[in-house]
């Protein structure tokens, strides 16, 4: 921190212990999901009754689960579905919320009905909107995709629209207009560059929260279908056997965990580097 | 502050009409013909005619949404197909867990939380703020369900120290009623005693940094008694922000521990009735969870006000 002016940010990140910490957890997990069909041991589709409930061994590393299917590859195979969902509802929310913040920020007119509507969602326990949207829409994953992305869209647009705000009236921004710059023109060359940061920052903890979400839906039996390999589907099964195989739920929600933790380390350390106005010391 | 305080009251209007609206719109979110899939595979046409006629869904949108608010106003939430008795009957019979639950939570929350963040920030680069910080982050991360299913295992499976699920009700049998307790209440309010520690800790950090610490400092009072007597009730002024947002979030996160406990509760009615295709319902309990939580913050911020007199909102 000596010459904060000298080093770009890409080497600030690298220095950042948490920055680095959060991003190896989360490559683990990448990896997981990218070679699932080398990593995992066994077909996590395959059910084999005789050896349901067996305890971990060098056959099964975590065990098996009620159905005799191997937990291990349905942890490694489970990855696939939390990164999906993690990665497409934060792309989404980050979508919205810079068009909807934009508009609500620069567009001065629309400001106060779209932020009533995101004070209207935001007014539901997240968890309870997301369990009502998937009431409605049913199973699946496009469906969970769709329930988070409205359940955590409100909270980036007020992110874009106070950043917004916090610009539209500097100098620069005048100057631009002064020298006849469009709105849709200043938008994007003078606004968006500096939400960039902010959206990086939220976008890691809306990851975070999707893949818990995800994971409660699927656990509340309301999310993917049962069939499909999902950390909150296995433990939704071991929840039923936790008097006998307590291996069942544990290995599942360790990875959610650890999941969780390299992101919401990734999100602490981007925000002390690249926005030390919300540094917290 | 009067003039805030009305301000902050009507505010809540249009909040709720969007509540309102998006629970309305949640049966038209149905993919195909809502009535078809509400009376599912074995219903005759005329039966879909009579039951859409019934439900209004033949009517124009805006005349259903219109005729839904009315409804709502008049504390009319509809009727439960399966349970066969009003909504807001079933509700009532449902509320005093999932509110018991939420309560026992955030005082657990509070609890543990309050205090960690206030001495981690008192003592910062202690030996204390490095434990009790790394063990607000892993509590940010533990899924509170899982925690849940751990603390089943370890302490009702494995040790048989308290039952591993089940409900009494406090008013009936207050002993059995905290046994039942205990671990949905420390397993919910968990995660968001880490989430007060970081907040508070933060707040501590700040408020130590201020003219007036120093000034005390310097008249030679000791560390405890600045800390104690200066610094802690500025500290927990934000803090009391943070337990108005908690609140909303063990709302949610108790219909989920109630599913893991057996605790027959907002929750367990929510997922039983998505399984009955029960509309009626799943709307009613995300109507009154919504409602409690613009409440609770209603309550929140107008006790910040009072709390702290140098907040002007004019």
């Amino acid at each position: 921190m000596t010459e904060p002016g000298r080093s770009t940010w890409l080497q600030r990140l690298a220095r950042n212990r948490s920055v680095v910490a959060g991003l190896a957890l989360l490559l683990a997990v990448v990896l997981a999901a990218a070679f699932a069909g080398v990593v995992a041991t066994h077909d996590p589709a395959r059910l084999d009754p005789p050896k349901r409930l067996l305890p971990p061994s060098v056959e099964h590393y975590l065990g098996t689960d009620e159905f005799g299917r191997d937990v291990w590859s349905l942890v490694v195979h489970g990855s696939r579905v939390s990164l999906l969902v993690g990665l497409t509802t934060m792309l989404l929310t980050s979508l919205g919320g810079v068009v909807i913040g934009l508009a609500a920020g620069y567009g001065r007119r629309l400001d106060l009905v779209l932020m009533r509507v995101m004070d209207g969602l935001m007014a539901f326990p997240a968890i309870l909107l997301a369990i009502a949207l998937m009431a409605a829409r049913g199973p699946g994953v496009g469906n969970v995709i769709f329930a988070l992305s409205v359940v955590y869209t409100p909270r980036t647009a007020m992110l874009i629209r106070s950043t917004v705000l916090g610009i539209r009236d500097l100098d620069y921004v005048h100057a631009a207009r002064a020298l006849g710059r469009r709105d849709l023109a200043i938008a994007a060359r003078h606004i968006l560059p500096n939400c960039v940061g902010p959206l990086l920052v939220q976008g890691s903890f809306i990851f975070a929260y999707a893949i818990l979400a995800e994971a409660i839906l699927g656990f509340l039996g309301v999310g993917v279908p049962p069939y499909v390999p999902s950390w909150g589907n296995v433990i939704a099964g071991g929840k039923n056997v936790i008097r006998e195989a307590f291996w069942v739920s544990l290995f599942p929600g360790l990875a959610l965990t650890l999941s969780g933790l390299g992101l919401n380390l990734l999100g602490d350390g981007l925000r002390d580097t690249l926005d030390p106005r919300l540094r917290v010391p | 502050m009067t003039a805030y305080l009305v301000r902050r009251v009507l505010a809540v209007i249009p909040v709720m009409l969007v509540v309102v609206t998006v629970v309305f719109l949640l049966i038209h979110l149905i993919p195909g013909d809502p009535v078809a899939v509400i009376l599912g595979p074995d219903a005759t046409p005329s039966q879909i005619e009579a039951t859409r006629a019934q439900l209004g869904l033949d009517r124009p949108l805006y005349e259903q949404l219109g005729a839904f608010y009315v409804r709502v106003l008049r504390g009319d939430l509809g009727r439960s197909y399966f349970l066969n008795r009003p909504v807001t009957q079933a509700l009532w019979e449902r509320a005093e867990p999932t509110s018991l639950l939420t309560l026992s939570a955030l005082l657990v929350a509070i609890a543990i939380g309050v205090p960690s963040g206030l001495i981690a920030g008192a003592f910062p680069g202690s030996a204390w703020d490095r434990v009790l910080m790394l063990a607000a982050l892993f509590g940010v991360c533990i899924p509170g369900f899982w925690l849940s299913l751990n603390f089943i295992y370890f302490f009702a499976v494995r040790l048989g120290w308290l039952p591993a699920g089940g409900y009494a009700s406090v008013f009936v049998d207050p002993g059995a009623a905290l046994r039942y307790m205990v671990l949905p209440a420390v397993s919910l309010g968990f995660n968001q005693s880490a989430l007060i520690a970081r907040i508070a800790r933060s707040c501590m950090l700040e408020v130590l940094q201020q003219d007036y610490i120093r000034t005390a400092r310097a008249k030679g009072l000791s560390q405890g008694v600045v800390i104690v007597g200066h610094a802690f009730r500025n500290a927990m002024v934000p803090v009391v922000t943070v337990i108005g947002i908690t609140t909303a979030v063990l709302i949610g996160g108790a219909v989920v521990t109630e599913i893991v406990f057996n605790i027959p509760g907002l929750g367990r009615l929510i997922i039983s009735a998505i399984l009955r295709r029960d509309y009626p319902v799943v709307q009613g309990v995300v109507l009154v969870t919504a409602a409690a939580y613009v409440l609770v913050n209603l309550v929140v911020d107008v006790l910040y006000v009072l709390i702290d007199p140098r907040i002007r909102y004019d």
